[in-house]
Formats: C-alpha cells, sequence, structure tokens
C-alpha cells in the first residue's frame, strides 16, 4: 500500500437513520436532519465540526440547508453524485478522499428523500420536456412507445440474460424470497414478518415481463446519513470504526443511464466490472475476503450478474449459485440481511451501506457471524460505484 | 344488462322524505347585508330599510337566492340548528360507494321561489330522493344520477308555507380507467376530457433526420463518411474515428428480436396493455428500440424476424417505426 492510497485513510463513524416508510408526514430537509444529528450523536462529534458532505444529485436537500443547520463555520468540501441509486456508494468514496487528502476533517454523507409520498420513480411519468438537452432527446428513443419505466428498461437486459444463460423467473425469485427472509426478521423491514416463498412470487403478477411484481424493490420514504472522518479520529470516538478499505465509481464502454441496449453484449455489468477491479486493487482483498455483502437490488435480476461480475462465480453461473442458497440465510455469501430494498426499504441504496456498517461493527439484526468486510454496490444499469468496509 | 342486486336497496328508497333541517337564526337584516356584500349585489329592496318601505313589500325582504343560506350548518360540518334531523339524505351515496363508485360531481343545482322572505321568518327545509336514473356511462365513468329535492318552508301559526324548492342532482360514478374525448352526442356527458397523447420524441440538430425519415416512411441511420461506421443512437462525432463529419442511410427496415418486454404495468395512458417492446438488431447492425405489433404476448422469441412498418399517432402527429414478426 502506498501513501496516496485511499484504503485504511478513512472510517465510517456515526451513523443516523430514520424510520423507513410509505409517507414520512415531513418534510425531506426534517429527515435529512433527523438523520444527520442521529449520525453525529452516534459518532459523538459535534455539529459545528462538519466540513464536508456529499450526497446525491437526485437528493432534493441543498448541503448548505443541513450546513446553516447544523451552525457549520468551515465547509469546505461538497459534491453529489448522479445516476440514482448508481451513486449509493460514491458519496463514501468522495468523502473518504477528501479525508484522506486532508481537506474536510469531517464529512456527512446522507440521502433524504419521501420518494413514495413526494414523486414515485416507478410512475411511467417524466416531465421530459421538448428542449433539445441530451436528456430528452436521449429518452425520445422510450418515451413514445411507453418504454418509460426502470422495471421496464432492466427488463430487456433481464429477457436477454435469461436466453444466454438459462436463468429463470425463479433464479430471480430466489433472490426476492432470501432477502424477504432477512426482511422477516428485521423489525425496521417494511415486510418485517412477511416472507414470502417461491410460489408467491411465481403468482405475483407481471409489471414488465420478465420482471413480477415480487422482483421489484419498494418505494419508500426515510433518511440516512452517515459520518466519516479519519481512522485516526475515528478510534477515539464512541463507535467501533467502520474501515473505508477501497471506494469507485464506474463507467464502462457503451455506458449509459438505464440504457445500455447499444454494447456489444448486454448480459453482463462491464461497469461493475470497473469497480471490482478498482475495489480489488486497491484494498488487495478478492472475493474470499467477503463474510456479506449489499448488492443492489432495485430488481433482482441484476443481482445476478454482478455476483459473477465481482467473481463469486462464473460468468453465467449466477444462477447455480442461487439456487444452492448460497446468497440466503446460511449460505457462502448471505446478500441484503437487512432485507435488501426488496424487503426493508428503498433509500437509493444507502440503507444498505447502513447495513454493511451494523455487519462491521457487529450490531445488525440478522448479524453474520466474524465479519471482516463488506462489500457494498450501488445502482445497476447506470453509472455506478461501491465500496468494501471492513474492520481495521 | 341485469341490475346489480344491491341497487334494490337503493332504489327502494326513492320518494323518500327526509326530515326537517332548521335555520340557525330567523331571517335577519344583518346576515342579508353581508351576503350581499360578498356578492357584490347593491339592490336597497335589500339592505336600505327607508328604501325598502316605499315598495312594495313594505320593507326589506332576502335575496331569493340566499335561501339555501339560511339552513346551512355554518362553520363547522354537520352542525345543524337545534331539533334538526340526523337523518341523511345522502346515505343511498354512501351505498354506492361501497359499491365501488366512489367518485361524484354535482351536475344540476335549480333553484325555484314562491315569494320573497321577510325579516322575522324562521325557515326550515325537507328532502325528497326524488329518483335515482339507469345505469349511465360518461365520459366521466359509469354510475347514476342521483337527485334529490329540497322543499324550503316559513314556520306560520295557521300552518307552514312553501316559500321556494332546490332541485339538486349529482353524478355518483366509477371513474373510466382511461381519459377519452366525450362523444359530441352524448347529452349527458360532462365536458370533453383532454385526450392525452403519445409523449413526442425529444429533438436535436443530431437526431432530427431519424424523425424526418419516420415521417417520410423511412428509417434511417447514421453512417461517419470518414469510416463508414454506422451508429445508432444518433450522436454529434464517431463512437469510432471520432469524425464529426456523417450521412445517413436507409435501412432495410430487416432485423431480429435481440430482446424484448411486455409491459403490463403501471398502466399509463394512452398506451395499449400489455405492451410489448423489442430491442431490435437490424441486419445493417445496429440495435434499436421500437414498439411490437402482430406479436401474441406469449409468443415473442428472441432471435424472432421482424420487419419495419410506420405506425400513424395522434390524428397523424407522431410517426413511429414499430416491427411486426415475419417469416425467417
Amino acid at each position: 500500500m502506498t501513501d496516496k492510497s485511499l484504503s485504511g485513510r478513512a472510517a465510517i463513524a456515526g451513523l443516523g437513520v430514520t424510520e423507513f416508510s410509505k409517507n414520512s408526514g415531513r418534510t425531506e430537509l426534517r429527515l435529512a436532519m433527523e438523520a444527520t444529528l442521529s449520525a453525529l450523536a452516534d459518532a459523538g462529534i459535534d455539529p459545528s465540526e462538519v466540513e464536508g458532505f456529499s450526497s446525491y444529485t437526485m437528493d432534493k436537500v441543498p448541503e448548505y440547508e443541513i450546513a446553516r443547520l447544523l451552525g457549520c463555520k468551515n465547509v469546505k468540501f461538497f459534491s453529489q453524485i448522479p445516476h440514482g441509486g448508481g451513486g449509493a456508494c460514491a458519496p463514501l468514496l468522495h468523502a473518504a478522499m477528501a479525508v484522506a487528502t486532508g481537506v474536510a476533517k469531517t464529512v456527512v454523507v446522507f440521502r433524504a428523500m419521501n420518494e413514495r409520498s413526494w414523486y414515485r420513480f416507478g410512475s411511467g411519468t417524466y416531465g421530459f420536456g421538448s428542449t433539445p438537452i441530451f436528456e430528452n432527446v436521449n429518452y425520445g428513443w422510450y418515451m413514445p412507445y411507453g418504454f418509460h419505466t426502470p422495471a421496464a428498461w432492466v427488463g430487456m437486459f433481464a429477457q436477454r440474460y435469461m436466453h444466454e444463460y438459462g436463468a429463470t423467473s425463479e433464479d430471480f425469485g430466489r433472490v426476492s424470497v432470501a432477502v424477504r427472509d432477512f426482511a422477516a426478521t428485521n423489525p425496521a423491514a417494511f415486510f418485517y414478518g412477511k416472507p414470502i416463498t417461491l410460489a408467491d412470487h411465481q403468482a405475483s403478477k407481471w409489471v414488465a415481463e420478465p420482471l413480477r411484481l415480487l422482483d421489484c424493490c419498494q418505494e419508500s420514504d426515510g433518511a440516512v446519513a452517515m459520518v466519516i472522518t479519519s481512522v485516526e479520529r475515528a478510534r477515539d470516538l464512541k463507535q467501533k470504526p467502520v474501515i473505508i478499505k477501497a471506494g469507485s465509481q464506474g463507467i464502462a464502454e457503451g455506458q449509459q443511464s438505464m440504457t445500455s441496449f447499444y454494447r456489444e453484449g448486454i448480459s453482463d455489468l462491464p461497469e461493475m466490472g470497473v469497480v471490482a477491479n478498482e475495489l480489488y486493487a486497491q484494498s488487495g482483498l478478492g472475493p474470499d475476503a467477503f463474510q456479506t455483502a449489499v448488492l443492489y437490488d432495485h430488481f433482482t435480476p441484476f443481482v445476478l450478474p454482478q455476483l459473477e461480475e465481482f467473481g463469486f462465480c462464473k460468468r453465467g453461473e449466477a444462477k447455480d449459485f442461487i439456487r444452492s442458497g448460497e446468497h440466503a440465510r446460511g449460505g457462502k455469501l448471505p446478500i441484503n440481511t437487512h432485507g435488501g430494498q426488496l424487503g426493508e426499504a428503498y433509500i437509493h441504496g444507502m440503507n444498505g451501506v447502513a447495513e454493511a456498517v451494523r455487519q462491521v461493527r457487529g450490531t445488525a439484526v440478522n448479524q453474520v457471524a466474524d465479519v471482516e468486510n463488506v462489500l457494498v454496490t450501488a445502482g445497476t444499469g447506470v453509472p455506478t460505484s461501491g465500496i468494501i468496509l471492513g474492520v481495521a | 344488462m341485469a341490475e346489480q342486486e344491491w341497487m334494490s336497496e337503493v332504489r327502494a328508497k326513492v320518494g323518500r322524505e327526509y326530515g326537517r333541517v332548521y335555520a340557525w337564526d330567523e331571517v335577519n337584516a344583518p346576515m342579508i347585508r353581508q351576503w350581499c356584500e360578498v356578492m357584490g349585489v347593491d339592490n336597497p329592496l335589500y339592505t336600505d330599510a327607508d328604501y325598502a318601505a316605499t315598495t312594495e313589500f313594505g320593507g326589506i325582504v332576502a335575496p331569493p337566492a340566499m335561501l339555501q343560506a339560511w339552513c346551512l350548518e355554518g362553520l363547522h360540518a354537520n352542525n345543524y340548528a337545534p331539533g334538526s334531523t340526523d337523518e341523511n339524505p345522502y346515505e343511498v351515496l354512501k351505498t354506492m360507494e361501497a359499491h365501488g363508485m366512489p367518485s361524484v360531481v354535482a351536475v344540476n343545482s335549480d333553484l325555484a321561489f314562491e315569494r320573497y322572505v321577510k325579516l322575522g321568518e324562521k325557515l326550515y327545509y325537507t328532502t325528497k330522493l326524488e329518483a335515482i336514473g339507469e345505469e349511465k356511462t360518461t365520459a366521466l365513468g359509469t354510475g347514476f344520477f342521483v337527485t334529490l329535492i329540497m322543499s324550503f318552508f316559513s314556520q306560520k301559526p295557521e300552518g307552514d308555507e312553501k316559500v321556494g324548492q332546490l332541485t339538486f342532482r349529482v353524478f355518483k360514478f366509477r371513474a373510466a380507467n382511461v381519459p377519452t374525448a366525450a362523444k359530441a352526442d352524448d347529452k349527458d356527458s360532462a365536458p370533453a376530457v383532454h385526450k392525452i397523447k403519445r409523449p413526442k420524441p425529444g429533438m436535436s440538430d443530431d437526431t432530427r433526420f431519424y424523425w424526418e425519415g419516420a415521417n417520410a416512411g423511412k428509417l434511417m441511420i447514421q453512417r461517419c463518411t470518414c469510416c463508414s461506421t454506422l451508429r445508432h443512437p444518433p450522436a454529434p462525432v464517431c463512437i469510432k474515428c471520432h469524425s464529426f463529419d456523417w450521412d445517413t442511410v436507409q435501412a432495410s427496415g430487416k432485423g431480429s428480436v435481440y430482446s424484448f418486454v411486455v409491459m403490463h404495468y403501471p398502466e399509463v395512458p394512452p398506451f395499449d396493455y400489455p405492451n410489448p417492446v423489442g430491442l431490435i438488431e437490424l441486419d445493417e447492425g445496429v440495435r434499436i428500440i421500437a414498439g411490437l405489433v402482430g406479436v401474441k404476448r406469449d409468443q415473442i422469441k428472441i432471435g424472432q424476424r421482424v420487419q419495419v412498418e410506420f405506425q400513424s399517432f395522434d390524428d397523424g402527429e407522431l410517426i413511429l417505426p414499430m416491427f411486426r414478426p415475419v417469416a425467417a
């Protein structure tokens, strides 16, 4: 490891989450403040010490307002990550870089949204206007056909993946059943106490064939925030430090956002391959180093190529990994032990990062034994990101 | 179509009279003055006692249109004057609601007057469930017209005297799933609902040729004039050689299904569901997204040969390439 490496320089020292719901009944700013203040209290860091922020471009809560309400006087770093859930891990990467380079000693990352009660990403209605900015023109290839929901875009990749590798709707269902099993024992999950069977999955209605209702994540309100500071400082704080061992964003050849249909093949996730290579290079770790992982699960089909891109199994063999139950409770690599976005809540992946923090601390409700390293990935089908969190 | 069984329970109530609802206050000058002020009525007959004394009425009378105001509940809901009935003339609407007709719209409110009412008169009204029409489908949805008649009386020692009545009609209905334009000859329909059109594609200088080609019934592909690489979606620069020079070529329109989805939910107007959409690999080598026609949702196969055809939407405002299966 060289001095320039990011690995092991910064740590997550505080975690704050609100409850997750279908209608928070309060503003996003309030959710963000509740999570942020809770994270700072968890760390034992005074709010006035915060020097940086990172969130998503899609987050409607500006960092300056959080800074104003926290009473920050010396904010030197702020960034926002585009591409929706693809930004789930990148704020941690940005925060770690700011801390490692000394630009900001303490950084808050956050995501606060009333997605369910205020917007609903899956509604199929968007305000794509007529001005020739890139996004309007780009989605012009799809909107006139009513090809306009994330589930449908993912379905296009999933259909081809099934065709090439022999994966089935039941394999997607096995992902859903396993995470709902974890959600069933997580009191913070929307589907707490409500496990499903593969038959339930197969009986659920079509949303966008080959995706059924139970292949699709929820829509949720809620917020998550974390406090990142140097590993040295984190050691003197209240909580067991959660070390950021690697972080990367990823764009690969032929990348678009949800519509990378024009690549040579569409059955893999090469941008996740970019992230995997960088994470392994930074950390010196490999697929065997993880006791659990949080793999982005807005829709079940993309969990399979993620397992392949990170080398947990060979190309096209994720279905076998899943049929053996290796991703489920008691398997070789239990994934999404909080219940995932399918079972706990859809907070754009940030609730998955929160679960990884708890697994490293040893405080998860579905705690995996002897956790040393946890992989977390961000949104699939979009320019994405990933991090490795672990014990010192 | 035979009427639903639960409607007989509703129809049994037609003709029923509901009890009295009393006015909180006798007809009085301050309320009349305020009503006139709010409504912008400046007729001195209602507000100027000296003037009113010189008229055939011999004093102030209430504006006839104010009739309903005397017996209203006031600021707080269901706060009716003492002695008023607690029967609800709208009970049939609740029954209809329980059977899948949650929406309501008021369609008629007709006031008729027997005479002017004077200061000091004490009013009440009774309600009759006058009629429930046959099931109707309008542009708003399917349901029933329900007519109530409220008769207003003035209390008199020699026998109460009717002073006017209000005929109030509502349409209680299940909203149509897809808003459609009302037919011009449908007299019962509400004003036409705005017809929802397909979203128009965003266009730029890099992509306009494609949509102009579609309007002319041609499927056009962008080509680099430097290295001849075809590309879609169109872009200002070649992905291979980075030349900004390009022209277009007309595609054969033949290709095969590389992947597809069949959209079911949510159902968003104006699209029909299930809605099959294909990722088509053209024989020239590029892929495009387009709707599939002439296919059953469970018979689409990857590799299926398809041929382009151009379909017109929204009275010719939008021409889209669509693909139809053809023999291999």
